[in-house]
This record gives structure tokens, sequence and C-alpha cells, in this order.
């Protein structure tokens, strides 16, 4: 028998309900690969004893030849999400030892298909920043690290690493500029952003409420298609949420994608894009293109704005978002003499750098005398970015792009470090989708010269994620390169 | 005119006022989540995750708060707005569990409108209003229970308000008490608000300057916050404007400032300068999207509205012959209008109107009891009325009638029946009466007859006393004067 | 739009956030750097560009008015720092 944890979602399902092995055996083989792995600090919060207790009812289930889509499936859940009775921190300092009373609505969807939850894990502290340095629970060791530790990407590094490191089947990650694709990306993984609305984002931690969109990271892209159907729907809980359909997603895998126009967009062979990632990119046109899809030259003129407009638009929300976090009703409090003098002890002690970076730009941008200038503007920018897309989907119905401009980098890295936009330039490729809310999904293409794993990016229009599916899966087939360690 | 004039050294001033009122909305339902808006209830327990401003909580609106929105705007004669946005107003206070409240801010859901008012002699103005949004209200501060701490509870932190505002049109402290009895009388009658200021369902922020007559433009004004009944926001508005006028006369300038208006004191302070004036950081809520009414909605709404006070207080004069003035008393509240229409149907309305504004509400004065729980039916009320006019009783046996209804709540018809205080209409009847009055009173008859006529009325008087009150006072009149002359 | 040490120290407050004196100028610095970096937008001509608020285009959908929750106040406040009598408690709030 092969090493449970190799399984994927749709092996491990299969071997379940034809008794090769028990959910409990399963489960038990990850929490082994949790203990083991435990220096890549993937996990911030762990459930050895709930999850074997689950894995036991679902093996009943399973032995009477019932259960959901996920029955006996051991998930992370990244700590963005809340999950009720189980500590949710958003990584951060300030929500030290709060236990939410609810279950978000995606981790009940998870349950409600029989899934079951190891842990929960790392991220970048309120999913603000690319390589979970930000973390209050430190960085993220990505398991591709050779010498020097290598940063996970972010924010959903936690959820990428324990992926790439067998220390979950699958896990669910949170994208607002790229955090579910770049981390995917760096990990060897594969993640999808789907389109905003697509899932409910009731009870996950706000950062950028116009952003935010939870989607899965998982071994293959079959595997994230089988998630992605468990956690996706309209949630009356959730106005944001999308009246759409969801469809069967694994369905459409293997389909054939003869004559599917391919785009690739000229604005994003950026200066100083990585040789190799360049590389890359024409090997997956190509793979696509040997498999019978056109492949055309399309524009997307407002690219060069898409992260300025990003890093006014996601601060500002958040500014507002994470007025909550006062230290009155949960969370931690630092005492003051007097009310306002509270707020700031406990919200100066409890976020960490970056977090109060950008609620102090946030609150900038929105401040009177500047609002025109910077809020208004960006949405207005905004708005050009999304019709940039409008107008190349009438060209081209996928668009394939890199993930990131660079393989993982280490742990520390100076430069990143000394000036944030540095950092945020690896959100390059991804802010873009974001912003105009489409479907964007990372899947690994292959080793750069160091042995790391590249990722390359297929978007697609708003809510057709299923041709997303089919030529992520076509790709993945020909590329022949599975980046879990 | 009626605009209040302060006589200054430098001339004379006017005042300029404008109003911003909350008002409660009446719902079940809190406006962004399903906690209920019952008030009293023990501490914290209408509290559902959203109203606490628990991590990844989100909004939903409440369909309800919508609807009495709408009907709200089309109460105020307004443009309602198919298209509106919710907006986050950022600050932080400890009553405030999100750290924001969600408002509109550029796209309210009612725009302009007008509410007419009516002064006290006689005139009447159209008060302009600016919009209409609706937001969440906060939660409470206690401060009174502990020395060292304050107490929050969450319970009323996100029930539905509506935030009328005015244009700057009130010229007089009457002007703007008028406003607010009627938009109180509006938002009653539509059953939108309770209205209650002393209860703080309907708050009130005055703004107020002033210029000298004859100037244009407007100069520097203070808002006063939170000013809880229509006496105090009267007497606020003279304090701060006798205030500025004294200011500037003695050379000094008024700085934009909010104040407080102290009840006890009959007078304003300051509260907060501009200095430390709130930077709100007003932007669209991205938790919700953008509010669109269909025409059907508006159409079902205006399709549930009633009548308001002006309609029906314009509809009494014209039909059914009321007083200007005894048709705005019985519109004010929309119970007792109600009350009147069914009193006064198919019976005469201006007795009954005369009735009501007279015995009725001193009886329920007397008995401290709401127009509902009144003993008497309206229907009761205008057969009385009817006894009276179709002479089955007189006047004097109707007051007593009608003190018997309001302790035992029978019909009149019944009281008149059983104790038999039908009065006497037989003219062969009454005439027995008066023919035994003069034989038995030949000294007066003679007196009269040499010239003393005003003995007629003691004549009357000793006739209806014969008659234990029941003969017809116009006939005996009339009879005695024929037989006291006629000999 | 260069950000001042005055300006600074005022997000500071409003966001209810300290920054110590010795570390005003760096984050000054750090400010004036970004913003110089976001000015590219106003390249970007926008006068006849409505602002997207959200790429959903559905509009809001309203929730029935009907009691759904309530009756938790244990649950509410399970997470309070401090709480005394049912409220949460806070220092003297002095109006």
């Amino acid at each position: 028998m092969t090493e449970l944890t190799k399984l994927t979602i749709a092996e491990a399902r299969e071997g379940l309900k034809n008794k090769e092995f028990t959910a409990s055996e399963l489960t038990e083989a990850y929490i082994a690969k949790m203990n083991e792995c435990r220096k890549l600090n993937a996990f911030v919060c762990e459930t050895p004893e709930k999850a074997l207790e689950r894995a036991a009812v679902s093996q009943e289930k399973i032995a009477r030849g019932e259960g959901g889509d996920l029955e006996g499936i051991p998930l992370g859940i990244k700590d963005l999400f809340c999950t009720a009775g189980i500590a949710t921190t958003a990584c951060s300092n300030i929500l030290k030892g709060f236990v939410p009373p609810y279950e978000s609505t995606v981790t009940s969807k998870l349950l409600a298909a029989g899934a079951n939850f190891l842990g929960k894990l790392n991220l970048d502290e309120f999913a603000m920043g690319g390589s979970n340095e930000t973390s209050a629970f430190g960085p993220v060791v990505n398991p591709w690290s050779k010498d020097i530790p290598l940063v996970a990407g972010g924010s959903s590094g936690g959820s990428a690493a324990a992926v790439a490191a067998g220390m979950c089947a699958g896990a669910t990650g949170t994208d607002t500029g790229g955090s579910i694709r770049q981390p995917s990306a760096y990990c060897g993984v594969t993640g999808i952003k789907p389109t905003y609305g697509r899932c409910s984002r009731y009870g996950i931690i706000a950062f950028a409420s116009s952003l935010d969109q939870a989607g899965p990271i998982a071994k293959d892209v079959r595997d994230c298609a089988i998630m992605l159907k468990n956690m996706a729907g309209y949630d009356a809980k959730d106005a944001t949420s999308a009246i759409a359909e969801v469809p069967d997603f694994e369905k459409v895998l293997g389909a054939d994608i003869k004559g599917m126009r391919i785009g690739i967009p000229q604005e994003y062979r950026v200066e100083g894009l990585d040789k190799e990632v360049a590389a890359y990119w024409d090997k997956a046109a190509e793979i696509l293109k040997s498999r019978g899809a056109e492949i055309v030259d399309i524009s997307l003129p407002h690219t060069k704005y898409a992260l300025a407009t990003y890093y006014i638009i996601a601060p500002a929300e958040a500014s507002s978002n994470l007025a909550r976090y006062d230290g009155l009703r949960y969370g931690n409090r630092v005492e003051g003499t007097h009310l306002d003098d509270m707020y700031i002890n406990s919200r100066t002690a409890g976020f960490g750098r970056e977090v109060k970076r950008r609620i102090m730009i946030g609150t900038y941008v929105l401040s009177a005398g500047y609002y025109d200038a910077y809020y208004l503007k960006a949405q207005k920018v905004r708005r050009l970015i999304r019709d940039d897309f409008v107008k190349a989907f009438e060209k081209c119905d996928l668009i394939l792009t890199p993930t990131a401009p660079t393989a993982a980098f280490p742990i520390g890295d100076k430069s990143m470090q000394e000036n944030p936009i540095t950092m945020w330039l690896n959100d390059i490729f991804t802010v873009s989708v974001s912003l105009a809310g489409l479907p964007g999904l990372s899947l690994p293409i292959g080793l750069n010269a160091n042995g790391l794993p590249l990722g390359m990016q297929l978007i697609g229009r708003a809510f057709d994620e299923e041709n997303v599916f089919k030529a992520a899966f076509a790709l993945e087939k020909d590329a022949a390169f599975r980046g879990v360690k | 005119m009626t605009g209040m004039i302060i006589k200054g050294k430098s001339g004379d001033w006017e005042v300029i006022c404008g109003l911003e009122i909350h008002c409660q909305i009446i719902s079940k339902s809190k406006m962004f989540s399903g906690a209920s808006t019952h008030y009293g209830s023990d501490a914290n327990e209408n509290v559902s995750f959203v109203d606490a401003g628990m991590p990844g909580m989100l909004p939903t609106l409440n369909e309800q708060c919508v609807r009495q929105a709408v009907k709200t705007g089309l109460g105020l004669n307004a443009q309602i707005n198919k298209y509106s946005e919710f907006a986050r107003k950022n600050y932080f206070y400890a009553d405030l569990p999100q750290g924001y409240q969600i408002s509109q801010f550029k796209y309210p859901i009612v725009g302009e409108g007008y509410v007419e008012i009516d002064l006290e002699d006689g005139s009447s103005k159209k008060i302009g209003i600016e919009r209409l949004h609706i937001e969440q209200d906060a939660g409470k501060s206690i401060h009174d229970i502990s020395p060292t701490k304050t107490f929050i509870d969450l319970n009323r932190a996100g029930v539905g308000l509506m935030e009328i505002v005015t244009k700057p049109d009130f010229r007089s402290p009457e002007e703007a008490g008028a406003f607010l009895r009627k938009l109180r009388s509006i938002v009653r009658y539509l059953g939108t608000c309770d209205g209650n200021m002393d209860e703080g369902s309907m708050r009130c922020d005055v703004n107020v300057s002033v210029r000298k007559v004859g100037e244009e433009g407007y100069r520097t004004r203070n808002e006063m916050k939170n000013v809880n009944s229509v006496k105090f926001v009267m007497q606020a508005i003279e304090y701060e404007a006798r205030r500025h006028v004294e200011t500037y006369e003695n050379g000094g300038m008024i700085e934009q400032e909010t104040r407080l208006f102290d009840p006890l004191k009959g007078e304003t302070r300051v509260m907060r300068k501009k200095e430390f004036a709130h930077d709100y950081r007003y932007f669209p809520e991205p938790d919700l999207l953008p509010l669109v009414l269909d025409d059907a909605f508006i159409e079902e709404v205006k399709s549930e509205m009633v009548e308001l006070p002006d309609a029906k207080r314009r509809r009494f004069v014209a039909e059914l012959g009321l007083t200007p003035y005894d048709a705005s008393v019985l519109c004010e509240a929309r119970e007792t209008a109600e009350w009147f229409e069914k009193a006064a149907k198919g019976h005469d309305a201006k007795k009954v109107a005369n009735w009501m504004m007279g015995d009725f509400f001193a009886m329920l004065n007397e008995k401290k009891i709401s127009i509902e729980e009144s003993p008497i039916t309206p229907e009761n009320l205008g057969k009385l009325v009817d006894l009276i006019t179709s002479n089955v009783i007189n006047g004097k046996t109707a007051k007593d009638v009608f003190a018997i209804m309001a302790e035992s709540g029978e019909s009149p018809d019944k009281i008149v029946e059983e104790r038999g205080l039908k009065q006497v209409t037989d003219s062969g009847e009454i005439e027995k009466i008066i023919d035994a009055v003069i034989a038995a009173n030949p000294d007066n008859v003679a007196a009269y007859r040499a010239g003393k006529v005003a003995l007629a009325g003691w004549f009357v008087g000793q006739v209806m006393k014969e008659s234990k009150g029941k003969a017809n006072p116009g006939m005996v009149n009339q009879l005695l004067k024929t037989k006291l002359d006629g000999k | 739009m260069a950000i001042d040490t005055q300006t600074v120290k005022r997000i500071a407050f409003l966001s209810r956030l300290r920054v110590e004196d010795d570390k005003i100028a760096a984050a000054e610095e750090e400010f004036n750097k970004i913003l110089d970096w976001v000015e590219q937008l106003q390249e970007v001509p926008t006068d006849d560009v409505e602002p997207l608020i959200s790429v959903n285009e559905n509009h809001l959908v309203l929730r029935r008015d009907e009691v759904t929750e309530g009756n938790q106040a244990e649950a509410v406040l399970a997470n309070a720092p401090m709480k005394e009598y049912g409220y949460f408690a806070v220092p003297k709030v002095v109006e």
C-alpha cells in the first residue's frame, strides 16, 4: 500500500470506499505527518483528538455505504475561518484566545460533506502579506527549502505548505490579492480562487471585503474541483455571495479543449521577469496549443496600475474591517486609563507591523480631503481593469499567465523587509484578477534550476470555473509534473 | 411671517435652524441581523453575533426597514430613490461594536421632500426635507452602575434608524416645534416609528445660526445633539440664537462646535470643538450591494399608505364641515381621527366633534386613559348625538346620559329608555304642566304681564323642573310665551 | 501630497494606534514612499469612469423581518476580556 498521505482526495476516497484502509487509519497517517513536519510551522492549532473522533464516525458511515463527498477526508483549515469551539486567531495577537461560538459557512459545508479537520493553518496576520512572515506565530517554512529556509508564500502559506508536505489531504485558503495562488505556486501545489461571490464569506475573518474570496488548495486539479464544489454556493448570510448554480466541476475534467482560445496578455511580460518563469509560460502555452487550443495575443492595458489600485482599496477596507478589534468584546485587551487609551494600547500591542502599516494607509486614503484622490480614483481604475478583462474575453476563453514573477525566496529577505513595495510586487500577476473578481487557478508547471516549483495561472470569465478546470486538467496532465513532496 | 426676530443693539437678527431627526424604525428584527428589537430585555439578550461585531460576521438587510423608510419618504412628499447605497461611517466608540456604523451617505434611499406645518396664527409653511437615509443604531453605554467602569449593552445595537434631515428652513422655535409634532404625527400614522422622544425612539439634533435680517448666506452654525423633547428643542433654539446674537454684538465670533443642551439649566454648553471633530471616512459598504428598488415594490408600499393628517384634516373641513382648528386637533393622532370618523359616520359630524373635544377628551383626561381604552364606543357617541338632534333628549339630559355612558359603557338608547329620560315633545302634555305652573303662580303671572318679561326664564325653569327636565326646552319656550302673552 | 509629522500623528490617532515619537520620522518616510508610488494612478484618465463598488452585479437581496437570533448573551459575552452583570465592561467613559 502506498503511503496514505501521498494519496489525492480522489484516491483516498476510492480507497475508503473499497475498504483498502479506514478513515481512522487515514487520519492517523496525517497526524503522524503533522508531527513529523511540525518544524515547518504550518499548523498553529492542532486538533488530532477531535479528528480521530470524527474519523471513527465517518468510518461507520462509509461502512454503511453512506457519507458525503468528502467523508473521512482530513483537511487543514486556514486560521482565518471561524470554527465553532476551536480557537481562531487570524494569526494575530489581537485575537489571542478567541474561540468563536459559530462556524463559517465554508467550513460548515465541508463538515456537512464529511470532511475531517486536523487543525488550523498558519497565515500572514489577517491575511496581509505575501510570505507568511507577518504571522504572529512566525513564518511557515516552504517544504521545498534546501539549505536556507524559504518562504511558503502568503497569505495562505500554512495551507500550501501543509498540502505540499502531505500534512493534510487538502486545505482551505482565502485569496484577496493572490493569497491562494501565490503560495500554491511557491509550494508546488494547486489552488483556485473562484469568482468573487462563489463562496460565502460568512465566518471568514475579513481583510478586504470586496476582494476576499475562499478557495481550496490541494494536491491536484481534480482535488480542487472536488473541494470547491463542496465549499461554494449562495448563502443568504452573505449579501455579496452570488446567486449562481454550482456545477459539478469534477465532471468537466478530461473534456476536450480543442478550439479553446487561450489569451496571452502582453503586459504580463514585465521587466525583470524571471527567465525560467518566462520559459515555462511559453511551454504551458505550447502544451495547450498541442491539445488543439488556439493561442491569441491579448492586451490588458491597465495592468501596470493594478498593484497601486489594490494597495489603496485593500488597506482602505481593511482599516475599517479591523476597527472592531478594540479589546472590548473579545481578543486581547491592554488596559488603559480611559477608553481611547485602552483602544490604543490594545491595538498597538495586538497588531503586527504590516497590519498597522496597512491600517494607517487605509485610514489616510479614506480621510477627509484625500478620499477622491486615492480611494475614489482607485475604484475608477478598478473599473478600467475589470473592463480590460471583459474586452479581452471577447477574444479569448481563458487567459494564461505565470502565477508569480519568481520562485519562493528566503525567509527574512532583506530587500523585501526594508521596502514593503518590493514585497508587494510579488502580487503583480494575481491582483488584477482579484480586482476584477475573476476565477484564477494556479498549478505547478515544473522546477527551476534551483529545484523550486513554479506555477502557472489560468484566468477565466466570471463564473466560468469549468473552463479553467478543463484547461488546467489538460495542462497538468501534459506537464507531467507533480509538485507534492 | 412667523419668524422670530431678535432685536439687537446693531439691528434685527433672524434665526436660522435645521433639524436632524433620528427615528427608530418599527420592525420585529434589527436592520442587519435577525435579533429582536424588543425594548426592555435583559442586557445583551437581543444580540446576534453580527450586532456584537464578531469576526467574520456580515450584515443582511431587513426588508421591513426598507419598506418603512419608503413609506415614511412618501409621507414626507419626498423623492424615493430607486438606487441607494450603504456606506460605513467610521469611528471608535464603546457602544459601536464594528468600529463603524452602517449608514447611507452619497446615495440615500429618500431624497428631497417637504412637510407642511400649521402655525398658531392660522398660517401654514412648507419645511423642506433634504433627505432621509437609513442606518443602524448603536448600543448603550451605562455609566451609573459602577464608579470606575462603563458597561455596554448591545440590545439596541443594530436597530434600524431613519435619519431625516431638514433644510435650514426654520425661522423660529415655534416652527421647529410645529414640525416635530407634525413629523411625529406622520410617522405614527404610518406606523413607521412610535415617535416617543422621551424613550429615545425619536431623537433630535438641532442646528442653529443667526444672521442680520436681509443678510445673504449663512453664518457659522452650532449643533446640539440629542435634544429629547419638543419643548427642549424650542428652548435650545431660543437660547442658542440669543447666545449667538449676544456674541456677535459683543464683537465675538461663533466657532463651529457641537454643544449639549442642559434641560435643567435651560442652556447649552460645548461638547466638542471642531479641532476634535471626527473624520468619519465614509466609503461604500463593501459587505452590502447597492439597494435597488423596483416599481412594483414602491407601488406596493404606496398601496399600503394610509391617509395622512394633512389630507384627513382637509377632508374633515371640506366634507364634514369641521373648523380647521377642530380638524387639526382631531387629526393629530391617527387613533383619535379614526375614532372620530367612526363616531361621526351617519351622524352630525360637527356635533360629534364638539362632544369629542369637550366632554369626551375631559373624560379621558380625568380617567387618565387612552382613546382605545374609552368605555364609550364611537358608535355610542354617534347615537347620543343622534338622540339630541332628533329631539329625543335635550342637551341637559344628554350630559347626564354621557356621564352614565362613561361609567357603564352602556348604549345611550338603553340608558334613555330604561331611565325614562326621553324628552316630552307632546304639546298637550307640556301645556298641562304650563297651565299648572301658571295656575300656581298668579302673582308672577301678573308681574310678567305688567311688563316684567324677565320672569319668562323663571317660568321656563319651573316648567322644566315640573317635567323632571324632560320637556323639550324649545317647545316649553314657545308654548309658555303664547300662554303668558296670549291671554 | 506629502505626509508630515502632524498627519502621521492624526492618522495614528484615527486608527487608534500609537507611533512612538522616535518612530514617527521613519513612518513619515515610509508613507511618503508608498504614496509616491500610488501617485502613478493620477496619470490614468478617469473623468467619465464610474467607480466600481462591487464586482458582483447582483442587487441586494432583502431578508424577511423575522426574529431568528438572540437569547445567547452567554455566547456573546464568552470571549469578553471583562464583563460584569451581563454587560461588557470598559474603563469609565467620560463625556
